[in-house]
């Protein structure tokens, strides 16, 4: 009996890491800005390009810095998302417009509303790089300090707003 | 003597033909090329530094590819940054630094030995290790299973004389 029970146990052992190991998305490299102060940066803002946005203006303020793009198709699923809790002013929601063209930008806007405090432009994507943003869109939840909380990769989703980010906007606020 | 001349004729105009493509694939496909090729051009000591840095590390967006050989847009970026760090003299350690500052130990394709990546490192050769035991485990089994079997006087002669027969059946 022992015969047949060890290598069905080593099958099994074998499926289960299977299962776990497909079931992991290789796209979502955990961040290691997790835990750290945001990048200082400061850039020039979509609506008022004159005009200058640092992190160090939320100072205070538990946020999120949303990256991204007119040509994002991603974008696009997480907007009405973003619309939808922008209304609830639960959290403000900065937008980092990456690497896009301003006339663009603000045509996207106009056509998909905007849930954005404010948009700045990175237009050449530096500010990106210093926050390690690989795929666009990305959200970082940034607490009163400056200190990155969390980051999400990929479009926002009802339930990762749900269960994840709006608890834990919730907790830093206190 | 006309017929061969105009053969000859026809086939100097397909020559011509086939020059006057070859020119127009060029010119179409140069400045294309040329443009690609031109930040290649500016210093090759600082590109070949590039280069040899940017193997290190692992496109994040095609993340098959070193961000040596990526075409994606980010690795054009992470090259330009590169190039620019290279450029204000920073060493090749501060720049591999720089980028898992950002993008986390898995932008590099041999990442730091620590209390993270043991499993990485070491996983492979616990396996085998654990293959070759259990091999020499089954073998040793096998082995005392195949013991000479006690035969009694009677079997053994028994046995000689089926062994025997065999063999001169065999002979032709």
């Amino acid at each position: 009996m022992t015969r047949f029970l060890l290598p069905l146990g080593i099958f099994i052992v074998l499926v289960a890491f299977l299962a776990i190991g497909l079931n992991l998305n290789p796209r979502e490299v955990p961040s290691p800005l997790i835990g750290k102060p945001a990048p200082a940066f400061s850039l020039p803002r979509l609506h008022q390009p004159e005009a200058k946005f640092a992190p160090q203006d939320m100072q205070g303020k538990v946020w999120l810095l949303n990256v991204w793009a007119s040509w994002c198709v991603s974008c696009r699923q997480e907007h009405p998302i973003l619309v939808e809790l922008a209304k609830t002013g639960l959290v403000p929601i900065v937008g980092l417009n990456y690497k896009d063209q301003r006339a663009d930008a603000l045509k996207w806007l106009d056509r998909f509303g905007d849930p954005y405090t404010l948009s700045i432009v990175d237009a050449e994507g530096r500010v990106g790089i210093d926050y390690g943003v690989y795929g666009v869109p990305e959200t970082y939840l940034i607490d009163k300090t400056g200190v990155i909380r969390f980051k999400q990769i990929g479009p926002v989703t009802q339930d990762v707003l749900e269960k994840t980010i709006l608890p834990l906007v919730a907790e830093l606020n206190k | 003597m006309k017929k061969p001349l105009t053969t000859e004729t026809q086939r100097h105009r397909g020559f011509l033909c086939f020059a006057l493509l070859c020119v127009l694939c060029v010119s179409v496909v140069n400045p294309v090329s040329a443009k690609e090729a031109a930040p290649l051009a500016q210093d090759e000591a600082v590109e070949k530094r590039m280069v040899t840095i940017s193997e290190e590390l692992r496109c994040l967006v095609c993340q098959n590819e070193s961000l040596a050989a990526s075409r994606a847009d980010l690795a054009q970026d992470l090259r330009r940054e590169i190039r620019e760090q290279i450029g204000q003299g920073k060493s090749d350690k501060e720049i591999l630094d720089f980028m898992v500052g950002r993008y986390g130990d898995f932008v590099r394709y041999r990442p730091p030995l620590k209390g993270t990546t043991l499993l990485l490192w070491f996983g492979p050769f616990a396996l085998l290790l654990a293959g070759v035991a259990g091999l020499v485990i089954i073998l040793r089994r096998r082995a005392r299973r195949v013991a000479p079997a006690n035969l009694s006087a009677e079997e053994q002669k028994k046995a000689e004389e089926l062994l025997k027969l065999g063999e001169s059946e065999l002979k032709p």
